[in-house]
């Protein structure tokens, strides 16, 4: 399998002195749909700037589909479709005339671009607003503008920075389908995103960046399977005054007539029934706290904030000492 | 990318650049119609009735090549600098970026659209300026290469503008503050062998002063300089500008972090 996305000890130093990125390493293979996760300042954006040529970096490697962006920019450019996280077309043009436009900078004759750009916003749904400015669309629309204009070159490598933010789940659910479908067809896609659910819903592979490093860079499957426990919500018939006690399971009340459960990774769920059992404690329905990936990802940024809070407070005893 | 690739890439860019300004009409093509307009009725017929001949010619006849030009510059220099700086406030300058558009011509593109702009109301004011004197052109190829390198020029100051601006009032500074004075100041409406010496030595360094009479001198066949010197002059900052655009351009100055 050919690399779609390779990075190398990439590092940027912004004129602030800021270190966005610490050196990070990233491989991501042809036909994958990866998620770059990470909070806020992570690096995530500066990384997808970096490879779209919208950031300069300071030292490392970018080769997209073995074009390397120092010796080969234009062949990269050609492989690569972006969206980024704001919107970022002129808000007066046509949306019709947007697609064409993007598809001449590449080199695609206005006949072509028509039938491609006709083909990209049928697609999306928005082929009835080809005459509209783009400043007219809804928020939803603008998006998928965005997403249509990145394929009219039809690249290779589609990097989405926040596609769904501010979108409402139906058509968040319809862009997934849409990703998904272009994913099968063979365009590798790399996506960033603050809805986990999304990043567990859609990709076979994962980074966690924080703090200008990876954190993990693996497969959904053996990430998924870091996590040692997983936490259920369980609701009761009647109002509890205290949680109840059962060796091995801990509980914590959440509000009357709920209780939150621990249960660790290979522990049966059915010895807890029995023992509310014999307590007549009745359960009336069961959910799973939040999404398992994102209890993963707080656990993992928190640990490394952890260890870099620890690492510069030892730093600052040794220069107070 | 292909020699034809290339091409449809520049193409794209020119097109983009006339859609924009004919998108706009009232406030890109129609207010030098008016200005010019009022040019001629004011300062050619009213007032310049009561001065009689300049350099052998009646007074509307002498400022009309100026006028021309002054459309041209202002119009080639503020098409570029509005849509690039419009472009990098709106951010869709990333489209661009991202595509593999060498920066050349990414640069040719816009002075190509500035240029196109320049000579329309070039055209538009010519025409304006037939309903109030005859014009016989002395030397057509002078006339066209002026014009044609002037707005080539001013559209480069337009681009490098934009690249250095970072709001909005950073792109009425230079057409305020410079270009309105030196085209003024250029021979417009007056020759400069009307001035004290000198006055006349320092209006020398004023490089509008150039065009205005060497497109003069291709409609009228009277110069102030010498033409030779005057498109030389044109030429060399043409070369020094386009390699100072291209320069901010690959260095991605306000344009890239």
């Amino acid at each position: 399998m050919k690399d779609a996305l390779v990075i190398k000890n990439l590092r940027k130093t912004y004129g602030s002195g800021f270190e966005a990125l610490k050196g990070i390493d990233l491989r991501v293979e042809e036909g994958d749909f990866f998620a770059l996760l990470g909070p806020n300042g992570a690096g995530k954006s500066t990384t997808l700037g970096i490879v779209s040529s919208l950031v300069n970096k300071t030292s490392g490697e970018v080769s997209i589909f073995g074009h390397d962006i120092d010796r080969d920019l234009a062949r990269a450019k050609l492989e690569l479709g972006v969206v980024p996280q704001e919107f970022n077309f002129n808000h007066f043009e046509k949306v019709f005339d947007i697609l064409v436009t993007q598809a001449g900078y590449y080199g695609i004759p206005a006949s072509r671009a028509g039938k491609a750009a006709e083909h990209y916003l049928k697609k999306l749904g928005i082929w009835d607003k080809q005459d509209v400015p783009a400043r007219m669309l809804s928020g939803g629309m603008k998006r998928r503008l965005m997403i249509a204009r990145a394929l009219v070159h039809e690249p290779r490598l589609l990097i989405l920075d926040e596609p769904t933010a501010g979108v409402d789940i139906e058509l968040r659910r319809s862009m997934w389908q849409f990703l998904q479908e272009i994913n099968r067809q063979g365009t590798t896609i790399i996506l960033t995103t603050h809805y986990l659910e999304e990043a567990e819903a859609l990709c076979r592979n994962i980074a966690i960046i924080d703090q200008g490093r990876i954190l993990e860079n693996t497969s959904k499957r053996d990430l998924l399977q870091k996590l040692h426990l997983e936490t259920f919500i369980l609701d009761t018939r009647s109002p509890l005054s205290e949680p109840p006690s059962i060796d091995g399971y801990p509980m914590r009340l959440n509000g009357e007539g709920s209780l939150e459960l621990d249960v660790a990774k290979g522990k049966s769920l059915n010895d807890v029934f029995l023992k509310l059992a014999e307590m007549n404690i009745d359960v009336m329905s069961m959910r799973t706290r939040s999404n398992r990936l994102e209890e993963l990802f707080v656990a993992m940024v928190e640990d490394n904030n952890a260890a870099h809070h620890d690492v510069a407070g030892k730093a600052k005893e040794g220069v107070t000492s | 990318m292909s020699a034809r690739a290339i091409f449809v890439a520049f193409v794209t860019i020119l097109v983009k650049e006339i859609r924009r300004y004919m998108r706009i009409w009232p406030q890109t093509l129609v207010p030098p119609a008016v200005t010019m307009t009022l040019y001629f009725v004011i300062f050619g017929n009213l007032i310049g009735s009561r001065i009689g001949s300049m350099n052998g010619f009646s007074y509307m006849q002498f400022i009309v090549p100026g006028l021309i030009m002054m459309s041209v510059i202002t119009n080639s220099y503020s098409n570029v600098v509005s849509s690039f700086f419009g472009m990098k406030f709106q951010r869709s300058v990333e489209e661009l970026l991202v595509s593999p558009v060498p920066n050349w011509i990414i640069l040719l593109g816009f002075v190509a659209g500035g240029v196109s702009r320049g000579l329309i109301t070039g055209f538009i004011v010519t025409c304006l300026s037939l309903a109030f004197t005859s014009l016989h052109v002395h030397h057509v190829l002078i006339v066209l290469t002026t014009v044609v390198l002037t707005a080539v020029l001013f559209s480069l100051g337009g681009f490098i503008n934009a690249m250095l601006a970072t709001k909005f009032d950073d792109i009425s500074i230079v057409p305020t503050f410079v270009l309105t004075p030196l085209t003024y100041l250029g021979g417009v409406f007056y020759s400069i062998q009307q001035l004290p010496e000198f006055w006349q030595k320092l209006s020398l360094a004023n490089p509008i002063l150039y065009m205005i009479n060497a497109f003069r001198f291709g409609i009228l066949g009277v110069s102030d300089v010498n033409i030779g010197v005057a498109l030389s002059m044109i030429a060399l900052f043409i070369i020094v500008l386009f390699s100072v655009s291209l320069a901010m351009l690959k260095r991605g100055k306000g344009i890239r972090a």
